[in-house]
């Protein structure tokens, strides 16, 4: 059933959509100033990884590809737990969000 | 022989005591501190006397512990002290009748000094600072006598120069004191390269520095003769001149005379200088291999004992006077030594401990009785208030004179016959140790009168003979330069013989009696020459000074030695290390070294500085490029892009 999926949709496809998806995430990542939103595209760039741990999995019936992606997405349900939690406190303490105004380690 | 004898319980109970004195000294109460001073040599002194008994068969009943002793006695840490390859140096003590005289010399006489100064420092503030100094003196003394091989002997000699530098800088607070300290030391250094160089010489060339295997090699090798047993006899010399403060290493000793008056009777007349003389003794076999280092000790002895006596007749500070006349003894000392009339010279060195000590501390009661006055020319006409010192230091005069029966006269009257049986060279060396036997008794006369005859110059002072722990060291000292020499040179070079060799005497004794009255007649007339200057015609000296002012400056000047060195060696050696070392090497190179790699560094920072913004999107920049950057660097095949001759560099980088 999945190799009859693959052969309408290539490897390359995949790979391509990863690199799109990854890419678009560092351009936000850089790009945009609210802080949430950079969140949001590392977010973006883990899971564009994600994809071609799976794609690769696939390709090479390798499994370890996949308990990989379980591995990043447990990272990234963590990171975001305790990212939002210090967004929360950044806020409260410097009224703001924007990453051009937060440029001290000290309050 | 017995399980209770070790030679290191000589050197052991002096630096016990220095250990207990100098870390507990400031705690202890000052009869505990006298009491740890004074019988720690008493102790050492006690074994070495106890190992002569020995050696003599005596008192065996008396003393249970000792039985006969065989000499030499040889005592070697069980473990190897360098043990490298072929090279093995043992920490080995020997005991045989050179070091046995030497022994009973440096701790009887050093015992005796210890007593005197119980009374001479006692108002001192460091007072236990001054017994622990004293003791570990003796300790290292000890060690350097005992010393089985040149390394050992090292310890000794160094740590002799640690204790003699400390003594003489006692009164640190004093500037003179501080600088002739450091000058003592840094004088002999030279001579320790000397000795340090010789040392090497002889590990490369007998591969042993024990004195007895160096011994036996020499004696298995008749024919070895000269060559590089003459340069390493001569580095030796060198090491000796800076020691015993001979031509042209001597000019520490009149310096050292700014430590406190029983220190310079111990260290700087006695005991200590005399290490050079030792030291040529214990290794006269490299010295009679080559008769060149042989002419050239005998030359330096008798060139010094000149020299220092001639400044000796114009000095007026009463302890330099001692200095220089002590110098001008060691130069008689060495002056035996290099006639290879080693005996006579340990003889002299014995005899000379004895008077020297003795006019050292009667120096030094005259100074303590008036108050610290040091000048011939503001001291006289003491002998009626200080009449057992006037007794003593008559003694000490006739003996270093050399006047019949006192100990002088036989062991310089053995020096001067020994000298004048060998050939042409040996009667003009004769003849300048006759000349130095007339000067060295007219000065000691002319510090005789001027001390205690005269009239006294300072009517209101009120001096006061000493207390008896002074006065019996004295006592004991006048009785030992009276009696010292009457055991003969004959019996003492006999008693000597196993340990440095017999000397054949082509003489006979009618001429040792005519060399024996022309020494006394010499002495007679410097007596009479001091006696017409000093007493009979006060004014006369000064008037010669004023009528031959050149000559008279000129010695009283010391020969401007002192200056010569001042601009030849260490004025020189000041612009080197300010302008070249300091200067140049030190600011220039380090300093700006230093100054440009922190500049670097500084500059590097300010620039990277602007790096660290604090700006969040600016660092992912930075890091979104690097990621590109390497993700180029491993995607492009550089290989086939670059020039062959950059592939290199790829591969190495392992692409």
């Amino acid at each position: 059933m999945n190799s009859l999926f693959l052969q309408e949709v290539p490897l390359s496809w995949y790979l391509l959509l990863s690199a799109v998806l990854f890419a678009l995430g560092i351009v936000g990542f850089l790009i945009k100033r609210n802080l949430i939103t950079v969140f949001m595209s590392i977010e973006l760039m883990l899971n564009a990884v994600n994809l071609s741990f799976v794609t690769f999995a696939h390709q090479w019936h390798a499994v370890k590809g996949q308990i990989f992606v379980f591995f990043v997405m447990m990272v990234a349900a963590a990171e975001a737990a305790v990212g939002l939690a210090i967004i929360i406190a950044v806020f409260r303490a410097r009224a703001t969000l924007s990453v051009d105004r937060i440029d001290l380690m000290k309050l | 022989m017995n399980a209770y004898f070790h030679l290191w319980l000589i050197p052991l109970a002096p630096f016990a005591g220095f250990l207990i004195n100098g870390i507990l000294g400031r705690r202890l109460p000052k009869w505990l501190v006298t009491t740890v001073a004074l019988l720690t040599p008493l102790a050492a002194f006690g074994v070495v006397l106890n190992a002569a008994l020995g050696f003599f068969g005596i008192g065996k009943g008396v003393i249970p512990v000792i039985g006969s002793l065989p000499l030499p006695f040889t005592e070697t840490f069980p473990l190897p002290w360098i043990d490298i390859g072929s090279l093995r140096v043992d920490f080995s003590f020997v005991l045989d009748q050179l070091s046995l005289v030497m022994l009973l010399v440096v701790t009887g006489v050093g015992f005796l000094i210890h007593i005197y100064s119980v009374g001479y420092m006692g108002g001192e503030k460091g007072y236990a600072r001054y017994f622990s100094f004293l003791n570990l003196f003796l300790f290292f003394m000890t060690v350097l006598v005992l010393a089985g091989n040149a390394l050992v002997m090292f310890i000794g000699w160094e740590g002799v120069g640690l204790a003699s530098y400390l003594l003489i800088g006692f009164w640190f607070q004093k500037k003179s004191a501080a600088d002739a300290g450091k000058k003592a030391f840094i004088v002999n250094r030279i001579g320790d390269f000397g000795f340090l160089i010789g040392m090497f010489l002889l590990l490369a060339n007998f591969g042993t520095l024990s004195f007895s295997a160096i011994g036996e090699k020499l004696i298995a090798n008749p024919g070895w003769q000269g060559g590089v047993l003459t340069v390493i006899a001569l580095c030796l010399l060198l090491g000796a001149t800076g020691k015993s403060a001979q031509l042209p290493l001597y000019i520490w000793l009149p310096d050292a005379m700014e430590g406190p008056t029983p220190v310079s009777a111990l260290i700087h007349a006695a005991t200590m200088v005399t290490a050079g003389v030792y030291m040529i003794t214990r290794t006269h076999v490299l010295f009679d291999h080559s008769p060149f280092a042989l002419g050239a000790v005998a030359v330096v002895g008798a060139a010094t004992a000149l020299l220092a006596a001639t400044i000796g007749t114009v000095e007026h500070d009463i302890k330099r006077v001692l200095a220089y006349s002590t110098i001008s003894q060691l130069g008689y000392m060495f002056l035996g030594c290099g006639v290879a009339a080693y005996s006579a010279a340990i003889f002299h060195l014995v005899t000379h401990a004895f008077f020297k000590a003795l006019l050292f501390l009667a120096a030094g009661s005259v100074i303590h009785a008036v108050g610290g006055e040091q000048d011939l020319r503001r001291l006289g006409g003491l002998w009626k208030k200080l009449p057992v010192t006037f007794a003593v230091t008559t003694i000490g005069v006739l003996a270093i004179a050399g006047f019949y029966p006192f100990a002088g006269f036989y062991s310089k009257d053995a020096i001067l016959y020994a000298a004048f049986l060998q050939g042409a060279g040996g009667k003009a060396l004769w003849f300048v140790g006759l000349v130095t036997a007339l000067l060295t008794s007219y000065y000691m006369f002319r510090l005789w009168y001027k001390t205690f005859l005269g009239k006294p110059s300072s009517p209101e002072a009120h001096p006061h003979e000493c207390p008896w722990s002074m006065m019996v060291p004295l006592l004991i000292l006048a009785a030992l330069s009276i009696c010292g020499g009457w055991i003969g040179m004959e019996r003492f070079g006999a008693f000597l013989a196993p340990a440095v060799g017999v000397k054949s005497m082509a003489g006979n004794a009618q001429l040792e009696l005519n060399l024996s009255i022309a020494a006394v007649a010499v002495a007679l007339l410097g007596w009479l020459a001091a006696d017409r200057f000093y007493r009979q015609r006060p004014r006369w000296a000064s008037h010669q000074a004023h009528v031959n002012p050149r000559i008279y400056g000129l010695v009283l000047h010391k020969y401007y030695v002192d200056e010569i060195y001042g601009a030849l060696i260490v004025k020189p050696l000041f612009g080197i290390s300010k302008y070249l070392l300091g200067w140049f090497v030190d600011t220039a190179l380090l300093g700006g070294g230093a100054w440009l790699l922190g500049g670097t560094a500084q500059f590097a920072g300010a620039l990277l500085q602007r790096w660290q913004s604090g700006n969040l999107r600016s660092y992912a920049a930075w890091l979104a490029a690097g990621a590109a950057a390497l993700l180029l660097f491993i995607v492009v095949p550089w290989s086939t892009i670059w020039p062959a001759s950059l592939n290199l560099i790829f591969k190495m980088a392992g692409h």
